[in-house]
Formats: structure tokens, sequence, C-alpha cells
């Protein structure tokens, strides 16, 4: 199963298996990861599973639809060139080894 | 979940069917032990009282949520239907809206509610959560109904849509209309709507452009309008969506988490040795005592859930509630833990129309429980607490309690 790994704010990193099927936020939920939350449940409502993406898997990320782009306007922590929603980030084969940085806070 | 070619006949036949009435006095008493039964006796139940089918368990709640194309809400989130029957009012163009309508009148209300919004009223918020902390440590006893639960929302609300200070006594009134309205035509529906007229005409009134204060929620969706987004007479309408759906819960939702705080003293210690759990605390709340208990869908085709065969033009009735304690979904369902993992639980609901106004919600309750958390040692329930009934809302009607300062 493809594997993502998450690198918290003080340089720790965490690697998590992913079902092969699910969102990176719901594999860092699923784990009980520190660093997302994910109050909406994965229904882009929230921004409070911000990441920024690793700048070599940029290409390889699904598109960004607008709810996503709006709401990333309003993150807690600052929004940056490879900031996305790991909610809607699902985890397929071409995305085994993904690497996100968590950011400081998600509210 | 899943379309099927089987016949009709396995329809109500094949699922148990139940006499509970999840709109009876008795019922609001003390729902768990029914909202056990109905997740027990399987995963589509028929509920004869008021022939419709009941989802209780938190994976069909959540797939019923998450198919709005076969479960749809065009015909109503109420019992009524409304390709039977006419409603009470005229239909909530986002809440009663079925994609394409919907996405368009979403996308405004999101913009509107969005987290950058939040990030400019969430100072304001917080201080009046302090101003009223503070007016409650004069007290020391109160009902923390009527002086916490409905004085914080009351203080701050009204005034970020943007309402005159004249006739805001109709808010509450009107909001406890609108969920009763959504229950079977018992008394508390029938009684409620009978009673409706003037505070049906203060909302209509003040969700037009002129009686909307420049920079408030209200006058947000008006200035959509000049960019087309939707047109003047839909505008009125998506604010009177704030009305109704914007204090009432809030107001429960506050409720129920003083009141789980108050009941479960190690997890107020919890929040007093860390602060910073405040909002987790609060949306444990929500999934804890779930202030919005259901909500119905009507299938647009037949379908095939878990196994039972639902026809086309029937109601779902979905046990927000009953989802939310799950055991098959939590741990310890029946706790209040404020360090629990929250997300997807469905007492804002889930999919498309996951509560548009969870931000404003979760923004309100963090800034209380924080308040009282810094400046509170203690809270005791001082007397009977009394239920307030209503078909869709749980809450109290009064909490009489004491508080001793930090
Ligand atoms: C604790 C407080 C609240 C609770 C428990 C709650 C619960 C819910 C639920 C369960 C739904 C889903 C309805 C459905 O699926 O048919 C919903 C939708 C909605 N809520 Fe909330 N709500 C709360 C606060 C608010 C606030 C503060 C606002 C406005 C500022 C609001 C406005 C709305 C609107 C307009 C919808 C319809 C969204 C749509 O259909 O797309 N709610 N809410
Ligand atoms: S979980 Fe809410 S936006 Fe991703």
């Amino acid at each position: 199963m493809p594997a993502i790994t998450f690198i918290h704010p003080d340089g720790k990193s965490e690697r998590v298996e992913t079902s092969g099927e699910e969102s990176a936020m719901q594999a860092a939920t699923r784990h009980g990861l520190d660093g997302i939350l994910a109050e909406c449940g994965g229904n882009a409502m929230c921004a409070t599973c911000h990441v920024y993406v690793d700048e070599s898997w940029l290409a390889r990320l699904p598109d960004m639809a607008d709810d996503e782009d709006a709401l990333l306007d309003g993150t807690a922590s600052e929004r940056r060139p490879n900031s996305r929603l790991s909610c809607q980030i699902r985890i397929t084969p071409e995305r085994d080894g993904l690497i996100v940085k968590l950011p400081e806070r998600q509210v | 979940m899943t379309a099927s070619g089987t016949p009709a006949s396995t329809g109500p036949a094949s699922v148990p069917h139940l006499d509970v009435d999840p709109f009876d006095m008795r019922f609001f008493a003390d729902p768990y032990p029914a909202h056990q039964r109905l997740r027990e006796a399987g995963p589509v139940v028929y509920l004869d009282k008021w022939n419709v089918y009941g989802v209780a368990r938190y994976a069909e709640v959540h797939a019923v949520l998450n198919d709005p194309a076969t479960f749809c809400s065009s015909r109503g989130v109420g019992l009524s239907d409304f390709k039977k029957e006419t409603p009470w009012r005229p239909p909530s163009l986002i809440l009663e809206a079925d994609p394409p309508a919907h996405t368009r009148t979403r996308a405004v209300l999101s913009k509107v509610l969005s987290p950058t919004a939040m990030k400019q009223v969430r100072d304001r918020f917080a201080a009046a959560a302090e101003e009223r902390v503070d007016a409650l440590l004069d007290k020391r006893s109160f009902d923390a109904i009527a002086d916490l639960a409905e004085a914080y929302p009351l203080s701050i609300f009204p005034d970020a849509l943007g309402l005159k200070p004249e006739g805001r006594e109709h808010l509450i009134p009107y909001a406890s209309v609108v969920f009763n309205a959504f229950g079977p035509p018992n008394e508390l529906r029938q009684q409620a709507i009978a009673r409706s007229a003037p505070h049906q005409a203060y909302v209509a009134e003040q969700c037009q452009r002129d009686n909307l204060a420049p920079g408030g929620f209200g006058a947000c969706i008006h200035a959509r309008v000049d960019d087309g987004e939707i047109t003047a007479t839909e505008a009125p309408l998506l604010v009177r969506s704030l009305l109704s759906a914007g204090l009432d819960t809030t107001v429960n939702g506050i409720g129920a988490a003083v009141y789980c705080l108050a009941r479960f003293p190690d997890q107020w210690q919890r929040l007093r040795d860390d602060p910073t759990l405040a909002r987790n605390a609060f949306e444990e709340a929500v999934r804890f005592e779930s202030p919005v208990q259901t909500f119905f869908r009507t299938t647009t085709r037949e379908v095939e859930l878990s196994g039972a065969t639902i026809g086309e033009g029937e109601k779902v009735l979905m046990f927000l509630a009953a989802a939310n304690r799950d055991p098959r979904r939590w741990d310890r369902p029946d706790s209040y833990d404020i360090t629990r993992r929250t997300s997807g639980h469905v007492g804002f609901g889930s999919g498309i129309h996951m509560c548009v106004g969870q931000l404003v919600a979760r923004l309100e309750g963090e800034v209380m429980l924080t308040a009282l958390a810094r400046r509170v040692a203690k809270i005791e329930i001082t007397g009977e607490p009394k239920r307030r009934f209503n078909n869709t809302l749980r809450g109290l009607d009064s909490l009489p309690v004491t508080i001793t300062p930090a």
C-alpha cells in the first residue's frame, strides 16, 4: 500500500501507510497524527487539514478546485505556493512516497 | 448506496418495522435507548408511525448524506414531501435545494462565512465572550441557558449579520418554528406554525437589503447580486437561511457544551489545565449531544441501501445523533471526551449540505469555552435542568448553575 510522509514543524517526520483509497487527511487522522485537525471531515469546508507539499511532488497532485483555492486563502498559517488541503489529495499508487510539511497551526 | 434492479416487493417488508415515534415527548425525554433499538434493529428500518424509512447507524447516515442525487433535499428535509404538499414557507434556496441550483447558492454563503471572514470577526466574538463571562462572574448564580447559551450568541450574531436592534426577540421563536416544522404534523409543529405569522413577518422584513447594516454577513450576501451571482429576489431568502439556522443552533450547541462540562468535572478539569482544548471540547459536545438531531431526505429513484430496497419518492429519516454514538464507529461513544478525535462526526451533517455555518459555530464555541476555562474554577449544577422540546433541536430550557471564580 502507498505510504506518505508528514514532516512536523519541529522537523520530526512521520511515515503513514494508506489504504490505497483514502486521502492524505484520512490516512493522517486514522493514524492519530497530530497536526491535521480535519474539522469538516474531508468535505473541503474548514481548511484545518492544510499542508505544504514538497516541491518535487507538486506536478503529481490533482488539480485544485475553486473551493479549495478559496479556503486556502483563509488558512491559520500563511498560504504558500505549495499549500494544499490534504483532504483533497487522494493517495493513489502514483503518489506513493508523497512528502508534505505540516504548518505551525490549523486554527 | 448503489442502484439495483431488485423488485419493489422487497420494499418495506424486508426491513424491520419499529413502532418508535422519534417526535414524541417521551422519546425526547430520553432518546438513547430508542437510538440503540433503531441502530440494532438493522442498517435500514421502517417507522410505521410516520411511514418513513430510518437510518441510525453511522455508515448508512454517512452514505445517505453523501449521495444527494439519490437522496434529495429539494422535496424537503422534513417529513413533508414538497412534491405532494405545499411547504409552510417558501423553500430554502440552499437547504431545500439540489445541484445545480444548490451549487450556486452554496458558493455564495460559503464565501460569506469563509475562514477569511472568520478572521475578521474573531476578535469581536472573543471580546464579547470575555464580557459575558465577566457579567456572569458578577452574578455567580444564573441560568446557563438564558444568561449564557442564549445571551452570548444574541450579543454577537445579530450584529454580525447586520440586523437592526429592534425586533430581535423574534429570532429564537422564528428558528424554533423552522426546526419544529421539519417534524411530522404533531402538536409541536401545528402550534409552532399557527403562531408563526409575526415572526415570519419580522424575518421577511429584516432580510431586505435596506435593513442590513453595511459590512455584515447580510450585506455581503446582497453584494453578490451586483456581480450577478444571485438575483435580487434570491438574496433575501439566503439571508433568511442565516436567520433560521444561525442562532438557535449555536444556542443549543453552547448550551450542550456547558451542560457537558458541568456534568463531567474531570473533563472540565482537563479544559482548565489546557484551555487550548476549548475548540475540541465544543466539537465533542456537538457530537455527544447533537443539537440538530435529525434530517430527512427523499429518494429520487428506487435504491438499494445496505441490502434494503427503498422505492422512489420515499422519505428517509437520518438519525444524526444516533450515528454520532454508533459503537461501530466510535470508541466509548457514550463518554464525553474533550480529547477525542471528533473528525467525521455528523453533527454538522456531511457532504454537499454540510453546515455552511460550521466555522461560525466553532468560533463561538471556542471563544466562549476559552473564556470560561480561563476565568472560572468550578461550574456546579444547582437545580433540576429543564428540557426544551423541539422536533429537530435538542437542548435545555433552563440549567441553574453556580460558578466559582478562578
Ligand atoms: C452548533 C451549531 C450548528 C449545528 C449543530 C448545525 C447543524 C447543521 C446540519 C446538521 C446541517 C445539514 C443539513 C442537511 O444536511 O440537510 C446544517 C446546514 C446548514 N447550516 Fe448549520 N448548524 C449549526 C450552526 C449554523 C450556523 C451558525 C449557521 C449560519 C451562520 C448555519 C447555517 C446553515 C445553513 C445555511 C445550512 C444549509 C447548508 C446547505 O444546505 O448547503 N448553521 N447545519
Ligand atoms: S478536512 Fe476540512 S477542508 Fe480538509
